[in-house]
């Protein structure tokens, strides 16, 4: 059934600071990263910083890994004088599309008239991975720590395994995935990894967590982006273009869960992006299928989990991924899909998946830099991660 | 690619906590008795031990001694040390179906065989690595 809130809030302005290699952000602090990108989206809308009255987080309010936004400090310092929503998805970056859902109810709800969601990331004093065994962990996690799975990729790279054992995945695909991405980056000022890249050196590549070489990890960056979200009559009168948001789903089957941090998946589910849910709804929710979508943002911290996403999101049926990017069908120039044509977070930057709602917007207002011809419908996704997962259709 | 012998990570290096609820099944571990945890009343196994039953949501729980084999779900192979003060070593982090507890899991190391070797449904038997402060983590070596 149609969603009721269907085009009823729309994207209105996307801020952000400049992408930073893992570390180079600093001294600026990280609340200075997250403000910097919040007026920069409220100048691209044409609004007043205190004119937002709303904040919809996800990752629990999380700034990056180890730091915590809190609207109160935030309004503090940037002189915002009163809030009528504020809240966040739970767990991690599998909420990202999710926000634009948890602002539109907040808006819908008349809590608030313009909220803001954030993310901002910084990585000088620790990295996402190297906390292994300095601190001892939960009882939860004492079932998974010891194994040595010291990071996301290396929890990953187990169901990328179970992926290419059922279907016949091979390699080639993952890599296809990092290449045809690479590709997209090559003419982006913005991009961290520019430089052209062949099938014998993705090969050439280290593994640091068999099947998954250092080239299927995403990067390591710094940096935060912001963008505002009001009603669709209140954005009529704005700077630019509203991007409406069509749909937004998140949450999850218990069969998923917390996913790699648990590892009792069953089959499908193990060798999967946990999303097949979360988009069954989504394309009940808008009318739309895969083959409506003119370009799509799939959040590609790990390139094996961008083939498990197209299969989840019914581009392709399930197990057939790997032959279908393989034949080309992610790619910008003729592709059928285009799948991150910024280069998402293997070639780009990577910001817990805020990059994909710049590019979505940015291909909604037709200004990308790799553009894909009268985009009208745009995907965008958040995790795959420990539950929520989540997906939204934006439309110019 | 030829990876050699998958060996077990330094037992000193490695740190669990417990609680309540997952406590028997470590204090077994120290017994070098494998066990999973187990509604009281449906029999459905789960884990990690947790405080209800998915299933039926009781409260109850049985500690069964299980035969110690099992079955490798999934596995990746890493050949760098997790730890600033080790040389690089490879290792084997592996999702392991164990027999006699249908849909319990333990993640786990495997080792007695070379990494390229391992496969998908190879049949594993428990071992024990002692860790710190007098705790004892299981871990799976092939079986012949």
């Amino acid at each position: 059934m149609t969603w009721v809130h269907q085009d009823k809030a729309a994207i209105v302005g996307i801020g952000y600071t400049p992408y930073y290699v893992r570390g180079q952000s600093y001294p600026q602090t990280i609340n200075e990263l997250a403000g910097i990108a919040i007026l920069a989206a409220c100048e691209d809308a044409g609004i007043n910083v205190k004119q937002i009255d709303g904040f919809a987080y996800y990752s629990g309010a999380g700034a990056g890994y180890t730091d915590k936004f809190d609207t109160a400090s935030l309004m503090e310092t940037l002189g915002i004088p009163e809030v009528g929503f504020t809240a966040a998805l739970t767990s991690g970056g599998g909420g990202m599309a999710g926000a634009a859902g948890l602002a539109t109810a907040g808006l819908m709800n008349e809590d608030c008239t313009y909220a803001v969601t954030v993310m901002a990331l910084q990585q000088y004093r620790s990295r996402l991975g190297t906390v292994f065994g300095q601190t001892a962990p939960s009882p939860e996690n004492s079932f998974l720590q010891p194994s040595g799975l010291v990071g996301p990729g290396h929890l990953m790279s187990v169901l990328a395994r179970r992926h290419m054992h059922l279907y016949g995945t091979r390699r080639e695909a993952f890599a296809e995935v990092v290449i045809s991405q690479r590709q997209n980056a090559l003419n982006r000022p913005t991009a961290v990894r520019r430089t052209p890249l062949t099938l014998e050196e993705y090969f050439q590549s280290p593994m640091l967590a068999d099947p998954l070489c250092r080239l299927d990890f995403c990067l390591e960056t710094d940096g935060a982006v912001a963008f505002i979200t009001t009603t669709s009559d209140r954005a009529k009168d704005l700077k630019q273009k509203p991007v409406y948001i069509h749909g937004s789903t998140h949450g999850g089957t218990r069969s998923w869960g917390r996913a790699f941090a648990w590892m009792g998946m069953p089959d499908p589910d193990f060798g999967s992006s946990g999303h097949k849910p979360v988009a069954d709804r989504l394309w009940a929710q808008t009318g739309l299928r895969p083959s409506d979508m003119d370009v799509a943002l799939l959040y590609d911290h790990f390139s094996a989990m961008v083939v498990m996403q197209l299969e989840d999101y019914g581009f392709c049926a399930k197990g057939e991924g790997g032959p279908f990017v393989e034949s080309g069908a992610i790619r910008f120039q003729g592709g059928s899909i285009p799948v991150n044509p910024h280069g998402g977070q293997l070639s780009e930057a990577y910001i817990i998946g805020m990059t994909h709602v710049r590019e979505a917007v940015e291909q909604l207002r037709g200004v990308a830099i790799n553009q894909v011809k009268d985009a009208e419908f745009a995907l965008v996704t958040g995790g795959p991660a420990s539950l929520p997962v989540s997906g939204m259709v934006l439309r110019r | 690619m030829t990876y050699g012998p998958a060996v077990a990570i330094p037992g000193d290096h490695i740190r669990i906590t417990t609680d309540p609820s997952t406590e028997p099944f470590w204090l077994a571990a120290k017994e070098h008795r494998l066990t999973a945890c187990q509604c009281g009343d449906c029999g459905h196994f789960r884990m990690p031990p947790s405080p209800f039953c998915p299933e039926c949501q009781s409260r109850h729980v049985k500690w069964p001694d299980l035969p110690g084999t099992g079955t490798v779900f999934s596995f990746a192979i890493c050949n760098r040390s997790p730890f600033p003060d080790l040389p690089d070593f490879v290792y084997v982090p592996a999702v392991v179906d164990l027999d006699g507890a249908p849909g319990a899991r333990l993640v786990t190391n495997l080792v007695g065989v070379n990494a390229e070797d391992v496969t998908i449904g190879m049949k594993v038997q428990v071992d024990w690595n002692p860790i710190q402060d007098e705790w004892v983590l299981p871990i799976f070596r092939k079986m012949d």
